[in-house]
């Protein structure tokens, strides 16, 4: 080893120099008093919280890009402050995130009890009551939108990546899709009503037309993310299963759909995620009822959203009994929302292709 | 079972445009047949319309006739499934199901065509196929492990094993050692010679050295230039092809002088 030897009179030429951890704390403890303490001064009393982190944020970045310009050079100072700016832009999207659930829990829980699992609002005027109307409405008729939805838009997206070849259908359907994903969701409903105003009379809400309506919304948002599933699907497979002498048809069922379930499993979820939540279509053909409904095919039925609108916005007395229902109907809505992206994460984690 | 392929007056298009003009071949039963050639040639193309997989692509279409034992693969109301078959491929790149596990893409031709088959009929076949490729005894112990764990070569030789579990009377290979390390081209050669006595082989090569080591007859095709039709230049013996060609191109294309 004669020709690396470490030098140990100078310093490395490698080497420049690093802002202490210490030195970058006492900066932001900085950064944040200043403005506090000159805004509490000047105002005199408490300062709003959200100017104090706006100042304390642009005099953080300021005071580090400077020190770490003159201690750790200008390339360093660069990473420095759009790292700062890229973390303190993801705390700021988490802000409303975490407010919202925090919002949602603390008051849906006053009323996240017995009663409102096991009671419909039939005669009830002021305090008790629950949603179980309106949770088995929403729970039957996203099953219903799901069932149509789902063969018809997983379908569509066979028939547009496996069989169209890019032909005229296809492309008139393809943009017929990326428009109907689009469409306002008031609209579907006005859609649905028109159409069951002229088919059996005006007026008439139902549960099935509900799940109509959520159809009309969630078949394009099926179409588009199956098709792109299915698209990642390598060729590669599909030439192997033909050069076996498979026909067709089992190949796209048995290897091309087999491959991407987990995917189309996502799909479906995401699609039911976005109809779970739906209110306006369903204000309008599903209608409003206080009781229990299970009869999809007559008479209106209650839904989580609905219920939520219902009780917030039609208050009886006293109004915290309608204001602690409708809480809690958000709460519930989020959960079962959430029950069903873990279940469909775990569904996709057992179908999904693995390597050991 | 292995069968005689022959290619008569074969042009090959891509909608509107002739990828390879006019081949003439005759392929022997129970024998190595290599096509070499530059990349771009027609050889693969030409390859892909021996069971017809070639018509996956939209547009592509063939006229000429390319007989198996003498019955025409292009006839009127033949199923490209039918000759598909009787006609087995292995592919560049080893794309066993990753869906499923070793056992199950080993029977993936016996059970995607919803044949029945008895439990110990199917162990039989998989031990059989497993070993005819050369792979039982590195994954005898593990069958249900899932396909897509095996290394690239293990891969590869689990594809032939699948491509054999249906019996065809001949296999197909698009350069199946391009992607492959040493070891595992040397694994699957050895399996070729195996496989040659009861199969017929058509390999698509870029590997000169792999067309000399193997093959028992050699076609060469060439190409005049981008956008021009391939066309097969000399097709005679391995041994000619490689010491003594009839056409200097082969002689300019084997000794690595071009043009």
């Amino acid at each position: 080893m004669s020709t690396s030897t470490m030098n140990a009179n100078r310093s490395n030429t490698l080497a420049a120099g690093r802002l202490r951890p210490g030195v970058m704390v006492s900066m932001g403890v900085f950064a944040v008093a200043v403005p506090l303490f000159v805004l509490w001064a000047l105002v005199g009393n408490l300062p709003n919280l959200f100017v104090v982190a706006f100042i304390a944020i642009i005099l953080f970045l300021i005071l580090l890009g400077v020190t770490s310009r003159i201690v750790e050079g200008g390339r360093r100072a660069k990473d420095r402050v759009i790292t700062t700016l890229v973390v303190s832009s993801f705390v700021l999207a988490l802000v409303p995130l975490v407010s919202l659930l925090w919002t949602v829990i603390a008051r849906g829980l006053t009323r996240f009890d017995g009663s409102f699992f096991g009671m419909s609002m039939r005669n009830i005027v002021g305090n008790g009551g629950g949603a179980l109307h309106a949770i088995i409405g929403t729970l039957l008729i996203t099953l219903m939108a799901t069932i149509i939805s789902v063969p018809v838009g997983i379908l569509t997206a066979i028939y547009l990546t496996e069989y169209a070849r890019g032909n005229v259908l296809s492309k008139v359907l393809s943009a017929l899709v990326d428009v109907m994903t689009g469409i306002p969701s008031i609209v579907a409903g006005l859609f649905i009503a028109a159409l069951a105003g002229l088919l059996i009379g005006p007026g008439t809400t139902t549960g099935f037309l509900g799940a109509l309506a959520l159809s009309v919304l969630m078949v394009p948002t099926v179409v588009r993310s199956a098709e792109e599933m299915l698209k990642l699907v390598p060729n590669e497979l599909r030439e192997a299963s033909y050069a076996l002498g498979v026909p067709k048809w089992v190949t796209v069922l048995r290897v091309v759909v087999r491959t991407a379930a987990a995917g189309l499993t996502t799909s479906v979820m995401l699609a039911i995620s976005r109809v779970i939540g739906e209110t306006a279509p369903l204000l309008i053909v599903a209608g409003f009822t206080p009781s229990m409904n299970y009869n999809l095919f007559s008479g209106p039925m209650m839904t989580l959203p609905v219920f939520v609108y219902d009780q917030y916005a039609h208050k009886g007395l006293p109004p915290e009994a309608f204001d602690a229902r409708s809480w809690a109907g958000a709460l519930t809505l989020i959960l079962l929302a959430m029950v069903l992206n873990v279940g469909a994460r775990l569904l996709g984690k057992l179908l999904s292709p693995k390597t050991r | 079972m292995s069968k005689r392929i022959e290619a008569i007056g074969l042009n090959i298009y891509y909608g509107s445009f002739l990828a390879v003009e006019n081949v003439n071949m005759d392929i022997k039963p129970r024998s190595i047949t290599a096509l070499i050639g530059p990349s771009g040639c027609g050889k693969s193309t030409f390859l892909r319309t021996l069971n017809r997989i070639h018509e996956i692509i939209p547009g592509a279409r063939v006229d000429g006739k390319v007989l198996l034992d003498g019955d025409d693969l292009y006839g009127p109301g033949v199923d490209p499934v039918l000759v598909r078959r009787q006609v087995g491929m292995v592919f560049q790149r080893p794309n066993p199901f990753p869906t499923m596990s070793i056992k199950e893409n080993v029977l993936a031709g016996v059970k995607l065509n919803n044949k029945r088959i008895s439990r110990s009929d199917a162990d039989d076949l998989v031990e059989s196929s497993l070993r005819g490729a050369n792979l039982w005894n590195e994954v005898k112990d593990r069958l249900d492990a899932p396909g897509a764990g095996l290394s690239g070569g293990q891969q590869q030789r689990l594809c032939i094993a699948r491509t054999i579990a249906v019996k065809p009377d001949v296999v197909l290979m698009d350069e199946p050692c391009s992607a492959l390390d040493p070891i595992s081209t040397l694994a699957i050669e050895d399996l070729m010679q195996e496989l040659k006595k009861e199969y017929t082989i058509v390999i698509v090569t870029h590997n000169m050295q792999q067309a000399s080591r193997v093959s028992d007859m050699t076609g060469f095709f060439n190409i005049a230039g981008t956008g021009k039709p391939g066309h097969l230049i000399e097709y005679a013996d391995t041994a000619k092809i490689f010491s003594n060609p009839d056409k200097a191109e082969t002689e300019d294309y084997i000794s690595g002088r071009f043009g």
